[in-house]
């Protein structure tokens, strides 16, 4: 017993630093792009995240009203106080030039927020005796009469809101808190959520079904000649992609080399739209996404002996038979694996519609781009993008619950 | 071979000047003619190469002939796709399909038949009960022992009482207890159920144990087919010598041809009687067969009977458990191996000189190697 544990413990140290020098080393290994992840990709998502859901502008500009506007029940008017307190910050913002950071914030919010909070900064000469503020603001705005003036205050007090997130998915608060749809000029991005997904679904789709036959010739023929199709499929990879895109614009364009053939071949009397539409977007994306589908494929392809054909012939099964029993459920994983990739990507494809798509075929990419860029509504862009992540996870999940359940089964059963 | 022909029980497989070449530059098969009875238990032997596999890969309809027909139950059989044959395989590394049970392997011949429901529970459970696997039905190929997934392979290629079963090399992958049990196994499978076999092996030993013929293969030609004690005695030419058991050669030249016996010169000195198997007569290079075991070692200085009395000189003693091996040279053959029985290796020194003794019957003169 003594002796036992006498021995046990330095042999226990020595193990755990004995593995600990291993794991030093394997750390040390992995750090250079742990660290690189961190900052380039843990990071900026972890603040995409964020901003999302933050919410500090109107806070920051008008910090006495959001005080005062605490304990508002939001029924009625507010009181006195407030219309004080808000006299008191517009006054204070004005003087610090930052106005124009709350009125952008609200005006998300209300459309013409930024109308009445300028027009109201301009107006307001002084700060208001006491106990006049709320007549002088109406006096100058009737909007400050309104009861969702002041809710849209409050709602965007902050520190977070879930305002963004709302308006991702169409939807919004209405004067008295409860999630309402929203208004129909503003509801546009579930339809553009299901635009991007039915896009990525049709890609995923012609994806398989041009890349299944060409990776079943890879896996089977002789090794000369399926290095040379490989060299054919890796091809698109070594181009550029923005080439590749343009170079479909060059083909399908009306004065392009696919309508010229057409109508020199007399099938069709005038031009085809082959671009600046859906079919343009979903041919360009394929062609730029194949090979994401038939390597995934050729390997799983390749792991199936031939032999198992065979023993599915001389065991009676006709060619057919034997495809749909033997060969296709082992190729599942392959095919779990292509799809997920070729629609993952697809779901956040940007320059490939942009440049071959018409208005009706920009994908949620395009809207993030928008915000991020143009309009600078960080917000909403970090919302479009949060769902688009929580999707992508999703699915991420389902799959791989399914292909846990059923390692390698087709589902084929006797 | 002709003789074979007419007084042959029913061939259930004949193959009919069968000739194969892949790259139509060198034939793989040479005018193969083979018939194979019904109930037969036939092996093809042969080295890698040598068109055994080729041949049984045409049975099975996996390749085609270049020439020739091959019958099955007197039908033509070259243009009916594998599936059509009703032939079973069972493959060399097994082919139990991955994705599939144990029970879901087996019914797959009998479900691609649209066999009835409860028909095919009763033949898979009835098979899963002769290869003593009921408990595993339901487990994945993946999760068997090398033994056996080749179990399953062989109730997967049986279960349909197909007219004819075929295996590839099925226990090349099994160590060497296992592939032996197995080797009785599938031998008292093949006498239980009187199906026809035609087995495909590089192993001759395999052969010996299991088969009631053997083809042995080489270059393409069959060079020689009959049972496996004919094939030992009697071997035609010096490959089947070589191939069929061990065997010593002793190069030399016939001086005298007289009926069934000839006389021969060896190339490393002294002259033996022995039979006239495949020479073409006096003058011609020939290369003499001796088994291990006719070969007795007599002490210097006896005197023995016999016209085969050669001088040698012991080279090693290899003790090998139930016999061993005395490594003689004999007329420039350093690698003369003699049967001994356990113990009698003692008694021989390294580098001793002794005396062999064959009868002229054991040594066979056949075709220079």
């Amino acid at each position: 017993m003594t002796a036992a544990s006498l021995t046990e413990v330095p042999l226990k140290r020595r193990l755990r630093r004995a593995e600990r020098t291993r794991q030093v080393k394997a750390l040390a290994l992995v750090l250079p792009l742990l660290v690189f992840l961190l900052f380039t990709f843990a990071g900026p998502i972890a603040g995409m995240l964020w901003r999302a859901v933050d919410d500090r502008e109107v806070r920051q500009v008008l910090p006495q009203t959001i005080a005062a506007l605490a304990n508002w029940d939001g029924k009625d008017l507010p009181d006195e106080k407030a219309y004080a307190a808000l006299a008191g910050d517009i006054q204070a913002a004005r003087a610090a030039g930052t106005i124009a950071l709350a009125a952008k914030r609200l005006n998300y919010a209300l459309n013409g927020f930024r109308t009445i909070l300028t027009s109201t900064a301009r107006n307001l000469k002084a700060v208001p005796e006491a106990g006049t503020a709320k007549e002088t603001l109406i006096k100058i705005n009737s909007a400050w009469r309104e009861r969702t003036t002041w809710t849209t205050i409050k709602d965007a007090g902050g520190p977070i809101t879930g305002f963004y997130l709302l308006a991702a998915l169409d939807l919004t608060r209405n004067a008295d808190g409860a999630i309402v749809a929203a208004p129909p000029d503003q509801a546009i991005y579930r339809d553009i959520f299901a635009r991007t997904f039915l896009i990525s679904l049709g890609v995923t789709a012609l994806c398989l079904i041009l890349g299944f036959p060409v990776a079943y010739l890879l896996a089977t023929l002789p090794p000369g000649r399926s290095n040379l199709l490989m060299i054919f499929v890796l091809l698109p990879f070594w181009t550029s992609l923005l080439v590749r895109t343009c170079a479909w614009i060059v083909l399908l364009q009306s004065k392009g080399v696919v309508n010229d053939s057409l109508l020199w071949l007399g099938i069709i009397d005038e031009p085809l739209r082959l671009i600046y539409n859906r079919f343009g977007v979903c041919v360009a994306m394929t062609h730029v996404l194949l090979p994401f589908m038939i390597l995934p494929l050729y390997s799983s392809m390749k792991a199936i002996s031939p032999a198992y054909m065979r023993a599915a012939a001389s065991l009676g099964a006709p060619p057919l038979t034997a495809f749909l029993r033997i060969y296709l459920p082992q190729t599942l994983p392959g095919i779990g694996a292509g799809s997920l990739l070729v629609f993952i990507l697809a779901l956040g494809y940007y320059i490939t519609p942009a440049l071959v798509g018409g208005a009706a075929d920009q994908m949620i990419s395009y809207f993030i781009a928008l915000y991020t860029t143009e309009t600078a509504n960080w917000g909403l862009a970090s919302a479009l993008g949060a769902v688009l992540l929580l999707a992508t996870l999703l699915l991420a999940i389902v799959y791989g619950k399914l292909v846990q359940g059923q390692p390698v089964t087709g589902g084929m059963k006797n | 071979m002709e003789a074979g022909m007419v007084t042959a029980a029913p061939a259930l497989v004949r193959f009919s000047s069968i000739q194969k070449t892949y790259d139509g530059e060198h034939l793989v098969v040479k005018n193969l003619d083979l018939d194979i009875r019904k109930g037969e238990f036939v092996t093809l032997l042969g080295p890698s190469g040598s068109g055994k596999t080729t041949t049984l890969m045409m049975l099975a309809g996996f390749e085609v002939p270049t020439h020739g027909e091959i019958y099955l139950a007197d039908r033509p059989i070259k243009n009916v796709p594998p599936h059509r044959r009703d032939i079973g395989m069972v493959f060399q590394n097994y082919a139990l399909f991955p994705h599939l049970t144990i029970a879901e392997n087996i019914a797959f011949p009998l479900s691609v038949r649209k066999t009835n429901k409860a028909d095919v529970q009763e033949r898979v459970s009835a098979a899963l009960r002769m290869i003593k696997m009921e408990t595993l039905a339901h487990r994945r190929p993946g999760q068997l022992s090398g033994g056996q997934q080749q179990r399953v392979a062989l109730a997967r290629a049986l279960v349909f009482n197909p007219q004819l079963v075929l295996m590839d090399e099925p226990l090349g992958a099994l160590d060497k207890r296992l592939r032996e049990q197995m080797q009785l196994e599938i031998k008292q499978l093949h006498q239980t159920m009187g199906i026809t076999i035609v087995y495909v092996t590089h192993d001759q030993s395999e052969a010996l144990t299991m088969s009631d013929r053997i083809a042995v293969f080489n270059d393409g030609i069959v060079q020689q087919i009959d049972r496996p004690d004919a094939l030992y005695e009697h071997p035609v030419n010096s490959f089947v010598a070589h191939f069929i058991g061990e065997n010593n050669v002793l190069a030399g030249t016939v001086e005298t041809v007289e009926r069934e016996y000839c006389r021969v010169a060896l190339a490393g000195g002294g002259t033996v009687t022995a039979r006239a198997v495949n020479v073409s007569g006096a003058g011609a290079s020939t290369s003499l067969s001796v088994r291990p075991e006719r070969v007795a070692i007599v002490p210097d200085g006896t005197v023995s009977e016999g016209p085969n009395r050669l001088p040698a000189r012991v080279q090693n003693t290899i003790y090998l458990g139930d016999h061993a091996l005395a490594v003689l040279d004999v007329a420039g053959n350093g690698e003369f191996m003699v049967k001994l029985q356990p113990g009698a290796h003692h008694s021989l020194g390294h580098g001793e000189s002794v005396h062999i003794t064959f009868r002229p019957e054991d040594c066979l003169a056949l075709d220079p190697v």
